[in-house]
């Protein structure tokens, strides 16, 4: 019986938790190796004679000092660090203040311009790309990381909005009357005791929108031109190949650098970020 | 605390200006705290549909105006090959990989649910296909799947399975199921976290109670854990057909579109036709054909939300 079930796990569970694990991570395992390995055994055809890729002896920091002296990675990096904090704060406070309208004030339309702000959410950004370009152009924000500061909002006050919400909701209304007894004003009342209960969802939604923010592509690809102004995931695609020519090398230690900043983000908050993304979904 | 940093404001003594005592009136303050998002949204959301609209019935390119020409660039797309091909496979790749993606989540989430060693660190690895910037992650793939140099190739032929390479991104059916295999990489950990909330609510004793009234794993699934799953996973997948019928990325790293534009998207083929050659009319029309689909889905997951909020 017991010799039965011990097989039975390992069947039902180690096994494919073992390849789950191995087809989730093994990417990230190829991106590290290739960031280290010399060209001479990056470029070796599959089939040769005593060739493994999965290990090197020789490993070289080529690829990594190639990026920060012969490209902008550096300033790709702060690029990208300063737009994703901007548009984080910008998003945090109006998601903040329109989930604690929505959720805890009674006025008229609330409940269609709260359908509204959902719907807003599920609006992806490949819908609106082009003629948003033109505006951006327009409004002479192209180039600028303003133009990505003031659009990014848009994807990420949406859920921002729903998850406090959510967060606001839970709060018992006594708390606020009673600040209110004490001669708080509707708005000083906010300020203190709501929104400090709300706080672990206020970093759920931070973290969130900052990895949002940092992945985000189509926009970064098509409202920027200078290589000076790229983030991260744009510099690399644009500035890391020559016509048909891939620096794998420099591309692998370029995906694996633009990739740390948000692991070690999300490594700090794991919980807070799980707690986003399933608040997100379900609201 | 709180409470008596407030107490402590000489808010009483004076005499609250104008505009504090309009922030008191509910309606007031709810308009004042919404105007920040009303602003943005309405901006570089709302006003941009619009001028998608008007754009997508012009001749216009860039740095030209244009004039008005009806429908004739919907007509154009409707009739161009390549357009038709990316609506194929938009509907495919949204279709398989969201089979996949479901079917591949629940069984990780349902793995997940059970107690083990490291559980909090196997998920908070899981996750990371997910966090790490899609078009970085998209290149590792890339590289493994070279022509050249691929890596699963080095691992097929000296299992033996293969004697010559493969050319995985070069021909046009091996490139669509190699970026659906991207999209499933990148789509299950969303999933099974998503589903392992939900799995978490589902009380255990439901579970027993079945067990010990005779019924076997597969129907203690199907009439336990499913039905109650559902709503939760009803709100994941069409969270997630959105996003997948609406996906960039994954295709313009991987192919570009190719070969011979024959792993166009809705996105990617609207980016080459409008941001590539310049045509911002006939790009925002092909972005635009997406809009009825979407809002079906947007509307079926209003719906089933609001059935699910009065139950």
């Amino acid at each position: 019986m017991i010799e039965g079930a011990r097989w039975r796990k390992w069947i039902f569970f180690y096994v494919p938790m073992a390849l789950f694990l191995l087809f989730l991570l093994f990417p990230f395992y190829w991106m590290v190796i290739t960031s280290v390995r010399p060209d001479g055994e990056l470029y070796r055809p599959w089939n040769s004679i005593n060739y493994n890729p999965f290990w090197t002896w020789k490993p070289t920091w080529d690829h990594v000092s190639y990026l920060f002296e012969e490209t902008l990675f550096a300033s790709w990096l702060w690029n990208t660090t300063f737009i994703a904090l901007a548009s984080t704060a910008i998003s945090l406070v109006c998601g903040v203040f329109a989930g604690y309208a929505l959720s805890r004030l009674n006025f008229p339309f609330a409940g269609s311009l709260g359908t509204g702000i959902f719907i807003t959410y599920l609006v992806p950004q490949t819908l609106l790309f082009i003629p948003l370009a033109e505006i951006i152009r327009n409004y002479r924000l192209g180039d600028t990381p303003w133009s990505l500061i003031l659009t990014y909002p848009t994807f990420l006050i949406p859920f921002c909005t729903w998850l406090m919400m959510g967060y606001f909701k839970a709060v018992p209304k006594e708390l606020e009357e009673c600040a209110r007894i004490d001669g708080a004003s509707r708005w000083q009342a906010m300020l203190y005791i709501v929104i400090p209960v709300a706080i672990p969802g206020i970093l759920s939604a931070g973290i969130f929108a900052f990895t949002l923010s940092w992945n985000e592509f189509i926009y970064a690809l098509v409202f920027l031109s200078s290589p000076e102004q790229k983030t991260v995931p744009v510099g690399v695609t644009s500035e890391l190949i020559r016509g048909d020519v891939f620096y794998w090398g420099p591309l692998m230690a370029g995906a694996l650098l633009g990739s740390i900043p948000v692991a070690i983000a999300y490594s700090f908050f794991v919980e807070h970020y799980v707690a986003g993304l399933t608040g997100s979904v379900k609201g | 605390m709180a409470i008596s940093a407030v107490s402590a404001t000489t808010l009483r003594e004076v005499p609250p200006p104008r505009r504090q005592r309009l922030l008191e009136d509910e309606r007031w303050l709810a308009f004042v705290l919404l105007v920040p998002t009303i602003a943005l949204l309405g901006m570089f959301i709302a006003y941009p549909f619009i001028r998608g609209i008007l754009l997508s019935v012009t001749n216009s390119r860039v740095g030209m105006p244009g004039d008005f020409v009806g429908l004739a660039n919907f007509y154009k797309i409707f009739n161009d090959g390549i357009f038709r091909t990316s609506v194929y496979n938009t509907f495919l790749y949204t279709g398989v990989t969201t089979v996949f993606k479901l079917a591949l989540g629940l069984w990780l989430a349902m793995l997940l649910n059970r107690n083990f060693r490291g559980k909090a660190f196997t998920r908070a690895f899981i996750l990371l296909p997910f966090i790490i910037p899609t078009v970085l992650s998209t290149f590792a793939w890339k590289w493994m799947f070279d022509p050249t140099f691929s890596v699963l190739n080095w691992l097929l032929y000296h299992f033996g399975l293969i004697t010559g390479r493969i050319n995985w991104l070069g021909d046009p059916d091996l490139a669509m199921i190699s970026i659906i295999i991207v999209n499933i990489w990148r789509g299950v950990p969303f999933f099974a976290i998503s589903l392992l909330a939900g799995l978490q609510t589902i009380s255990p004793e439901l579970n027993e109670a079945a067990a010990i009234d005779g019924a076997k794993p597969w129907q203690r699934f199907w009439h336990i854990t499913w039905p109650l799953l559902l709503p939760v996973t009803m709100v994941v997948v069409l969270f997630s057909v959105i996003q997948t019928f609406a996906d960039f990325q994954i295709v313009y790293v991987m192919t570009g579109g190719g070969p011979a534009n024959a792993t166009h998207l809705f996105a990617t083929y609207a980016y080459q036709i409008g941001i590539g050659t310049g045509l911002l009319s006939e790009g925002a029309a092909i972005s635009l054909a997406m809009f009825p689909v979407l809002f079906l889905v947007v509307i079926i997951q209003l719906l089933y939300i609001r059935r699910v909020e009065v139950r």
